[in-house]
């Protein structure tokens, strides 16, 4: 027998004894450490525990299209996913970084810059790291839903703007919601939202916005959708029909390729928007997705701020359009006589200033219908002397000049009609008599928008009803504003302005179409002086032209105006004027054929009218 | 006396206890899994249970001092598959190791260096005469130790590697360490600890990473912080009473981490509450007290190192693995004895209950 094996020592039980008490203290130990998990805080761990199983995934409700006045699609959305970057666990983030950056294609310093910029947000926010993620990339994540536990796929709603540029400063655009906007919402918006952050987009944005639906999942480890707890289906935006006619936009934004303006053309009886344009403009696709900080740089930065509205947001001189104005207040105020006449012999001197008219050989003895046609500026130059600028003054804002039409656009712009008053509160010092003459050509201080143009046009050819202008077909509340004009003035305004087309020697006679009543004023406004421009001989100018039709109880009305131009008004800005007028017409004469022969005997079936004739159905 | 070991000397309440213990084990394992792609996992555990039942009868048969006289032998043989194991096939097994899937084919040579550590320390230890150990004893018992420990600790296995000092530590408590050198050892071993463990931080993360994801794709293999926070929200939300059989969502939906092995006391714990965990422990308890008993009736010294080294071993598990759940250590990989999923480690526990019951049936032969 080894050594070892002789049986000769007693069992240690002391020491035996001492193991088991140890073992009990270990066990009662463990037992406190569960208790405190388990008792104390159980409520916290139960909480963990069903923010682990249960995930809400929110269903993006598609954003309402936005529909012509005939139903056809300007804008519309389609489905497409996002691929966010899950913040809260920073370090398998980090680790997965090279692989993702891979895996998508994303340019790793572009993708470090984004975390940086987002290091001041909380952390549950996740970072959109790809919007419009391809099918690829869909299937990226999807396969490494166990790696790359940061990466997480999303739903969203994409904006569509199928024509492009078309409209596109009244359409707006739209973007991911600001933390700002988040902030304010109070909880309405989650990171990715779209919201309209310009135009139309933004005016009917709670019409256009659906109601996002949630669905709530149990998910495993692995982020896999094990079932579905409930579900509330999204709610799509409304469609927004515009008054917008497609084939008179179509040809408005075809004249003004190039060029630099705003076109609008409206209903002169309703108000209602047919056509806008504003150039430079730029596509709302470009914006649907993240927009490149570059691009958006140019965008902002570009001196021809393709931003910018023109149509309601430059505030520019008038020029001889103005002279419309001034031949109302002339004929409404009684301050002259109707039959006042004014020798032009190319210019005229005031207050020792000498002042040009735009014709230098003159226009020899001129009265108000002269005047009007062939745009004398001598003659306005001594109604506006006759008259003074609170007389013009009240007439202009009569008519609507220095405050905004209230169309149903953002950041509408009111321009500016000077006075006694305004000079007074502004600079504090007297009203330069001087300076009337300028305003009764439509330079000096006065500035307006195309719109409020347009709406002047229409205003003094209807009698002075100063519509509100609008976009949105079922526009309600529409604000119809009153400044009464005599049918005496009516009629020798609309006559000058007729003869402004229509009788050789008009600033606009090129502009004549045939059987339709088209009247009008053009305008050039100097952006320099004579003085300034002879000194560097150019002479760049904005063209205008306004123009409605037909002239009696005129259904159009169009403000048209091409800038940084070397042609006058009638030239630069008349075409635009008489090509949407001429569709306008065209376009309700098929109509109304069409409707001539679909309710003749041959046809007894079909009596629904496809589109009532314009404004037929309004006095 | 008797004069032929009897299997009707086996402990028969330290079965029972046993059988308690793997049943809810057992239970577990089915309701961690039979939802998922690993569902029929229950019956391959059955089946390693049966075969430690059996492992368990056949070594009860071999007299104890038969092994001991052997112990030179085994410890050699042990050292040496530790070499084989390091020199070829390292990262199979060592990998193989570190996932602490244990089952297979290939049973795992640190599960066998185990048994051996048992029995060669209480051989050492019975080969000291007196009742009080010498600091050159403790010197051969430290190295005696750290040799196996070293070479698992280079497969790597922190977790295995620790589990065989206990035995060193109980053995030399029983065998009458001096307090003076049983303070500075304490003092040592404290010092030692977060530094070994900072080490494995530095070596291997990386490693670890990439092993855990290969083998382990569905098991979203994150960082053991992650893991760690996982268990514990698991066992917390599982209150006093419990989700329920099958209904804790940390447990079925796989939020708990490898919840049929290293975690089964989280999945337990997340649909059995605090008063499963309770019952666990004290069966736990329970089998440890009856371990020691089983040491205090022994026939001689030799015969009751064997059962403290089993003792030391099994508590150790239970000690660290229900800390690990809980938060209180870091994942080592360390199982719970009997319940964790595991074809090795439950062929350990039931061959080192063989050496008990070993010990037990001799006490009354000559």
């Amino acid at each position: 027998m080894p050594s070892w094996s002789v049986n000769d020592q007693k069992i240690p039980q002391g020491r035996l004894a001492l193991v088991s008490y140890v073992f009990v203290a270990i066990v009662a130990l463990l037992m406190v450490g569960f208790w405190k998990l388990q008792v104390v805080q159980s409520g916290h761990f139960v909480d963990l525990a069903e923010r682990n199983r249960v995930r809400s995934i929110p269903i993006i409700a598609p954003r309402g299209p936005m529909l012509d006045r005939e139903g056809r699609v300007l804008v519309d959305s389609y489905p497409s996913f996002s691929i966010l970057l899950m913040r809260d666990d920073l370090k398998s983030l980090e680790k997965s970084l090279p692989q993702i950056e891979d895996g998508l294609g994303i340019d790793p310093a572009d993708l470090r810059q984004q975390l940086e910029a987002a290091k001041a947000e909380p952390k549950f926010l996740p970072v959109i790291i790809k919007p419009a993620a391809s099918q690829a990339d869909i299937a990226f994540v999807d396969s490494h839903r166990a790696d790359i536990p940061v990466l997480e796929l999303m739903m969203v709603q994409r904006r569509r703007y199928p024509h492009n540029s078309m409209l596109a400063s009244a359409i707006g655009y739209v973007g991911e919601v600001s933390v700002q906007d988040m902030d304010d919402s109070e909880g309405q918006y989650r990171p990715g939202d779209l919201v309209g952050k310009a135009g139309l987009e933004k005016e009917y944005n709670d019409q256009l916005e659906g109601t996002d639906g949630m669905k709530r999942v149990v998910v495993n480890s692995v982020g896999k959708v094990m079932r579905t707890l409930d579900n509330v289906e999204a709610v799509p935006g409304k469609p927004v029909q515009l008054t917008i006619d497609y084939d008179l936009q179509a040809i408005a934004e075809a004249d003004m390729v190039g060029k630099q303006g705003a076109v609008v053309a409206m209903d002169a009886r309703t108000g209602e928007i047919l056509a806008m344009v504003s150039r430079p403009t730029f596509d709302p696709n470009d914006f649907a997705v993240r927009v490149p900080k570059e691009e958006w740089q140019s965008l902002n930065t570009d001196k021809k701020t393709p931003l910018l509205n023109r149509a309601i947001q430059a505030q520019l001189a008038p020029g001889s359009v103005f002279k419309i104005v001034m031949a109302t207040a002339m004929l409404e105020s009684k301050q002259i006589s109707e039959n006042f006449t004014a020798y032009c012999p190319g210019y005229a001197v005031f207050y020792g200033r000498t002042f040009h008219c735009w014709k230098p050989q003159g226009h020899g003895v001129v009265g108000l219908h002269a005047a009007i046609v062939d745009s004398c500026d001598v003659f306005f130059y001594n109604v506006g002397k006759l008259l003074g600028i609170d007389t013009i003054s009240h007439y202009a804002s009569g008519l609507g000049f220095g405050k905004r039409t209230g169309i149903d656009l953002p950041g509408e712009e009111p321009g500016l009609m000077p006075s006694e008053e305004w000079v007074e509160r502004v600079y504090h010092h007297k009203w330069y008599a001087g300076e009337t003459i300028s305003v009764a050509v439509g330079q000096g201080a006065v500035t307006v928008t195309p719109i409020q143009l347009a709406r002047m046009a229409a205003a003094v050819a209807s009698g002075g009803t100063l519509v509100q202008p609008h976009l949105l077909k079922n526009f309600v509340n529409s604000k119809v504003d009153h400044f009464p004009i005599s049918d005496n003035t009516v009629e020798q305004v609309t006559q000058g302005l007729y003869g402004v087309v229509n009788e050789g020697g008009g600033t606009g006679y090129h502009l004549r179409l045939q059987n339709i009543d088209l009247c009008g004023k053009s305008g050039t406004a100097q952006l320099m002086s004579y003085d300034a421009a002879k000194r560097l001989g150019t002479k760049t100018m904005d063209g205008w032209f306004v123009g409605f039709a037909p002239r009696r109880n005129p259904e159009i009305v169009i403000a048209a105006i091409v800038q940084d131009t070397m042609e006058h008004g009638g030239e630069a800005a008349g075409p635009v004027v008489r090509d949407i007028v001429k569709a306008y017409f065209d376009k309700k004469n098929a109509r109304t054929q069409q409707q001539a022969t679909t309710n003749s005997p041959a046809q007894p079936g079909s009596t629904q009218p496809l589109v009532a004739t314009v404004g037929a159905k309004r006095p | 006396m008797k004069d032929r070991p009897r299997t009707q000397d086996f402990d028969w309440v330290l079965l029972a206890i046993v059988a308690a213990i793997t049943t809810l084990g057992v239970l577990e394992i089915y309701s961690s899994t039979h939802a998922s792609a690993m569902a029929g996992m229950q019956w391959k555990q059955l089946m390693w249970l049966g075969v430690g039942v059996a492992a368990m009868f056949i070594i009860s048969r071999i007299d104890y001092h038969t092994l001991m006289d052997q112990a030179p032998v085994l410890y050699m043989f042990g050292l040496a598959t530790l070499l084989v194991v390091l020199v070829i096939g390292h990262s199979r097994f060592g990998a193989k190791r570190w996932v602490s899937l244990g089952s297979g084919p290939n049973f795992q040579v640190s599960e066998l260096m185990k048994l051996i550590i048992i029995i060669v320390l209480a051989r050492f230890f019975s080969e000291v005469r007196t009742d009080r150990l010498t600091l050159t004893d403790l010197v051969k018992v430290a190295a005696l130790t750290f040799i196996p420990v070293g070479l698992i600790l280079m497969q790597p296995d922190l977790g295995t590697a620790m589990v065989l000092v206990p035995v060193a530590i109980v053995g030399a408590f029983l065998a009458g360490i001096e307090w003076k050198h049983m303070a500075v050892g304490l003092v040592l071993v404290a010092l030692l600890i977060p530094v070994g463990w900072n080490m494995r931080h530095h070596l291997k993360p990386y490693q670890q990473q990439r092993i855990e994801t290969f083998l382990h794709p569905e098991e979203n293999p994150r960082s053991a912080g992650y893991q760690v926070l996982q268990s514990e929200i698991a066992v917390g939300s599982g209150g006093f009473w419990g989700k329920g059989f099958g209904k804790g969502s940390q447990n079925q939906l796989g939020f708990v981490p490898v919840r049929y092995s290293d975690f089964i006391l989280a999945a337990l714990a997340e649909e059995q509450g605090f008063i499963g965990v309770c019952v666990v422990l004290l069966l736990y308890l329970g089998l440890i007290l009856r371990l020691v008993d089983n040491a205090q009736k022994a026939k001689d010294r030799a015969g009751m190192y064997i059962v403290m080294g089993v003792t030391a071993i099994v508590g150790f598990h239970v000690l660290v693995n229900a800390s690990m759940v809980i938060g209180y250590m870091p994942v080592t990989g360390i199982p719970l004895p009997l319940m964790s999923y595991g074809g090795s480690a439950t062929a350990f526990v039931f061959l080192a209950l063989g050496l008990v019951m070993n010990v037990r049936m001799r006490r009354f032969v000559n």
